[in-house]
């Protein structure tokens, strides 16, 4: 087949992506987005099958049905509440995936007749690719294994100066193949220089930091295959990669503002510094109400509207199914539920609409942060699961607070606010939250999903 | 391709890209992120080339191993967007 038919067929996989990720930006047509950009996928790759250079085609077959069932049993076998290790190892897995392509070129390159020139173009971009890949690679193996709550944060004092150098030395590395396009040590230096940088980049990154660090290594996924393209002067490649970096980093800056923090800051500041702003002992000395599910059903009883707020705290509690039977008892008891949700709860970017939607519960009740906090006054009960620097109204009152200035929950505002939490210990940021001191708040301490459940059946029986 | 065009490309993907994704409701940014993850997952016609070609072992296999990791990516990517948005309709018409 001449290169002209693959490269109409690109033109036509471009399209596809580009409807496939504008229908994936709207619920009602996200579903077809999805599928557009699937049969994009596909088009692309039957195009390239007829690439005249393709002399053999068992070694490309073993590769395509060992990464198909691997993907399908990934895909079906993995429960919600694991969805953003798999959205981590997926990223990883598309940034190893370049480096290997470049990796390939570049042998194939080196072995070529020495008078055939190399081009800039090829070195810089196979570098970039080796470089954004590698990061890409063992950054999200890293996130993974954070996600995974095997491994904790570590970091020390010149961690910062070491990334700084890790990157600058790819980058010099890279620079260098310009004078030496065949040079293997280089090209691996690069490569070393990028898995490093990933580790030490990501490892220092708190949990709830981590929507920012998802969202971030997908936009980094997007622009390795958008580097290789240029490396193998392949358009589709490009565009299709920088619209994928385009839109990961759209969604990095809505973390970003969501907690009211800069990318930088997200990447290069220590772990907030307890002890800004009230201490532990200063703000709940004898203010703490704790209280026990056969009261809190007796308030809900009488409750017109009830709003929950869910965190991370239910994620780890699998308290998904719980809160759903809670809000069905409540339902039926003619009381009025809607779930509060705050851009960067949980662990990645929309993580708290997923479980919820596994737990079957109607998307249209998941209300965003800014259309629901002027309902708080009218609510008569909110209930706070495992969520706790998002709904701390130090950020809006004390300006000497580490979080001052993020945007919460003001679940303050509302009547009785009820906290599902097993102690009083700190969310994130590491700073005690005003909320659990307030008036109108009840403590109620305890795993997620057993006290959700406990008030379910305590309502049955008021 | 010159490398001014690829550029070109580049750049105005970039802007496209921004431009689409600009206003998606917080419900949606998972599916987007695995989604868009997928397409990224197009590296996947780079290391078809790379693993079909006749050229030595090493590239060979380095390309194999690519397009194994670039089709996990892709397949598992849509499939697990698909089910995460098939939850998203199934249990609006359940409710109504």
């Amino acid at each position: 087949m001449t290169s002209d038919f693959i490269q109409l067929g690109y033109i036509v996989a471009a399209v596809l992506f580009i409807l496939g990720l504008k229908g994936l930006g709207k619920p009602r047509t996200a579903v077809r987005g999805n599928a557009l950009g699937a049969a994009g996928m596909l088009v692309a790759v039957v195009v390239t099958l007829t690439d005249n250079r393709i002399l053999s085609f068992w070694q490309l077959g073993v590769g395509l049905v060992v990464g198909g069932c691997i993907g399908v049993l990934l895909a079906v076998k993995v429960q919600m509440t694991g969805m953003p290790e798999l959205v981590a190892l997926f990223n990883g897995f598309g940034g190893l995936a370049s480096v290997l392509v470049v990796g390939s070129s570049f042998l194939e390159v080196q072995s070529a007749d020495v008078n055939v020139a190399i081009s800039d173009t090829f070195t810089i971009a196979a570098a970039a690719t080796a470089l954004i890949g590698a990061v890409t690679f063992s950054g999200s193996l890293v996130a993974w294994a954070k996600l995974r709550e095997s491994v904790g944060s570590f970091g020390f004092a010149g961690i910062k100066v070491v990334n700084a150098a890790l990157l600058f030395g790819g980058i010099v590395l890279g620079a260098l193949m310009l004078g030496a396009p065949t040079s293997t040590g280089l090209l691996v230096g690069v490569i070393g220089c990028g898995l490093m940088l990933g580790v030490t980049g990501v490892f220092p990154i708190g949990g709830a930091d981590m929507p920012v660090v998802i969202a971030l290594l997908n936009s980094l996924s997007g622009l390795a295959a958008s580097a290789t393209g240029f490396a193998l002067g392949n358009s589709l490649l490009i565009v299709a990669g920088s619209l994928v970096g385009a839109s990961g980093l759209i969604l990095t800056q809505i973390m970003c503002v969501a907690m009211n923090r800069s990318l930088p800051n997200v990447l290069f500041s220590d772990a907030p510094v307890a002890g800004g702003g009230a201490d532990a002992d200063e703000v709940y000395a004898g203010k703490v109400t704790s209280t026990s599910a056969d009261e809190v059903a007796l308030l809900l009883d009488t409750a017109e509207r009830v709003a929950i707020v869910p965190g991370y705290g239910m994620a780890v509690a699998q308290a998904q199914h719980a809160v759903r039977d809670l809000t069905r008892a409540l339902e039926e008891n003619g009381t009025e539920v809607v779930f509060g949700i705050h851009p960067v709860a949980g662990r990645m970017p929309g993580h708290m609409n997923v479980l919820l939607a596994e737990a079957e519960i109607d998307y249209e009740k998941l209300i965003e942060m800014d259309a629901i906090n002027p309902t708080f006054a009218q609510t008569d009960m909110s209930i706070v699961i495992g969520a706790n620097d998002v709904v701390n109204p130090a950020a809006r009152e004390d300006p000497d607070s580490p979080i001052a200035g993020m945007p919460i929950l003001d679940v303050d505002k509302s009547q009785t606010v009820v906290v599902i939490k097993r102690s009083l210990s700190p969310g994130f940021a590491g700073i005690p939250n005003a909320l659990f001191a307030a008036d109108n708040s009840l403590m109620l301490f305890g795993d997620g999903k057993q006290a959700v459940a406990d008030i379910a059946a305590a309502l049955k029986d008021v | 391709m010159t490398f001014l065009i690829a550029l070109l490309l580049f750049v105005l993907a970039v802007f496209l890209g921004v431009e689409l994704i600009s206003k998606v409701p917080p419900t949606l940014h998972t599916p987007l992120m695995s989604g868009s993850n997928a397409i990224s997952g197009i590296t996947l016609i780079g290391a078809v080339v790379s693993a079909g070609a006749e050229q030595t072992v090493l590239a060979t296999w380095l390309g194999v191993g690519a397009v194994a990791l670039a089709t996990i990516n892709v397949v598992g990517g849509f499939l697990v967007t698909n089910r995460m948005l098939s939850m998203f309709s199934s249990k609006k018409k359940r409710t109504k």
